[in-house]
């Protein structure tokens, strides 16, 4: 039983249980899946610093920190525990990143260029420090990540959370062929 | 004319996030968010088994190298739609038998820009904020800095979202 968890799984199975989260916490409380909203409640509890924005009673919204916290502890538990750490990758990918020196596959982020060290360099600030930026500044403009328009929004049947699904993939497909090599290259 | 309508339009963000209305804080923080928390923990579990915080799958996605992460969102969509479709159906409560509801997005011009930025941003480190908790659980600590850089983003944003077009 425990290998059969420990390998990969495949879409069909990690798709749908995904999907279950939204009436998971519908049913548990009432609340609609998605998760840059943790972030906006990081900024309301730390640093509100007078901004409108910031000001509500974030209190109220903290089971989405208590969810965020939870994906940390299950990451952590599945990845030293029930995982092989063997993600294939397609051919071409893993050619064109062993160009540019990455061949390390067996960590969730190539481990080549994300690591403590490459802060001091420009390539690492952009990845790490700048594309992390993009990420908040992004959701938050638009009004939610993957799991808040891609999942939980095309569920509800929401056609703005279509056009924000269309404008991050338009964004995403862009960047990772033309920009990241360029990024990499550095 | 449009200045006009960006000051108005977005008001519907300022407020408080949907349910704060409803739900009143609860002397035991803890205690009533646990299984959130265990939400959570199941959540994570799936982020790694479904390889979906991997930077690798999230380049193949958007080199079309790979069907999986199309795979994985089409049928968690998929999922969730009939869920959502049978919540509603069969009127089904929550466990603490108050009424389920959704409130509609309200569509302003951010979805676009907003997604667009977002999307850059993801493409880059390849991963979405639920991803960036998975990404550190998974030893990769460094994302700490990523994640960190995203509660700045969104601070900037909280910052001048008055001067943003939306």
């Amino acid at each position: 039983m425990i290998e059969v968890i420990r390998q990969p799984w495949p879409w069909w199975i990690s798709g749908p249980l995904i999907g279950l989260m939204v009436p998971v916490l519908l049913i548990l409380g009432n609340r609609v899946f998605g998760l840059s909203s943790s972030l906006r409640h990081i900024c309301a509890a730390c640093f509100p610093a007078d901004i409108s924005f910031f000001k509500y009673n974030w209190k109220k919204e903290v089971w989405n920190l208590f969810f965020a916290g939870g994906i940390l502890i299950g990451a952590f538990v599945a990845w030293n525990f029930l995982s092989d750490h063997n993600i294939a990758i397609n051919g071409r990918l893993d050619n064109e990143l062993r160009y540019f020196g990455i061949v390390n596959h067996n960590q969730v982020v190539p481990s080549e260029i994300v690591n403590w060290k490459s802060l001091f360099t420009l390539r690492g600030v952009i990845i790490i420090v700048f594309g992390g930026f993009l990420v908040g500044f992004g959701t938050r403009y638009g009004d939610g990540c993957t799991s808040g328009h891609a999942i939980s929004g095309l569920s509800n049947l929401q056609w703005p959370s279509l056009v924000a699904t269309c404008s991050f993939m338009a964004g995403g497909l862009a960047v990772s062929n033309f920009i990241v090599p360029l990024i990499l290259k550095l | 004319m449009k200045m006009a309508t960006a000051i108005n339009e977005p008001s519907h963000i300022i407020n408080a996030p949907q349910h704060s209305a409803e739900t009143a804080v609860s002397p035991n923080l803890f205690y009533d968010n646990f299984k959130f928390f265990v939400a959570g923990i199941i959540f994570g579990v799936l982020l790694i088994k479904g390889e979906v915080i991997s930077w690798f799958r999230i380049q193949e996605m958007f080199r079309f190298q790979s069907f999986h992460m199309y795979g994985i969102m089409g049928s968690a969509v998929a999922t969730g739609m009939i869920s959502i479709f049978l919540l509603k159906r069969l009127r089904v409560k929550t466990v603490d038998s108050k009424g389920i509801s959704i409130s509609p997005k309200k569509f302003h011009k951010g979805y676009i820009y907003g997604g667009l930025i977002f999307g850059c941003g993801w493409a880059i480190t390849g991963a979405c904020p639920g991803p960036l908790f998975a990404q550190i659980g998974s030893g990769a600590t460094v994302v700490l800095i990523t994640l960190l850089s995203a509660v700045g983003g969104t601070w900037i944003y909280g910052y001048f979202r008055e001067r943003l077009p939306h």
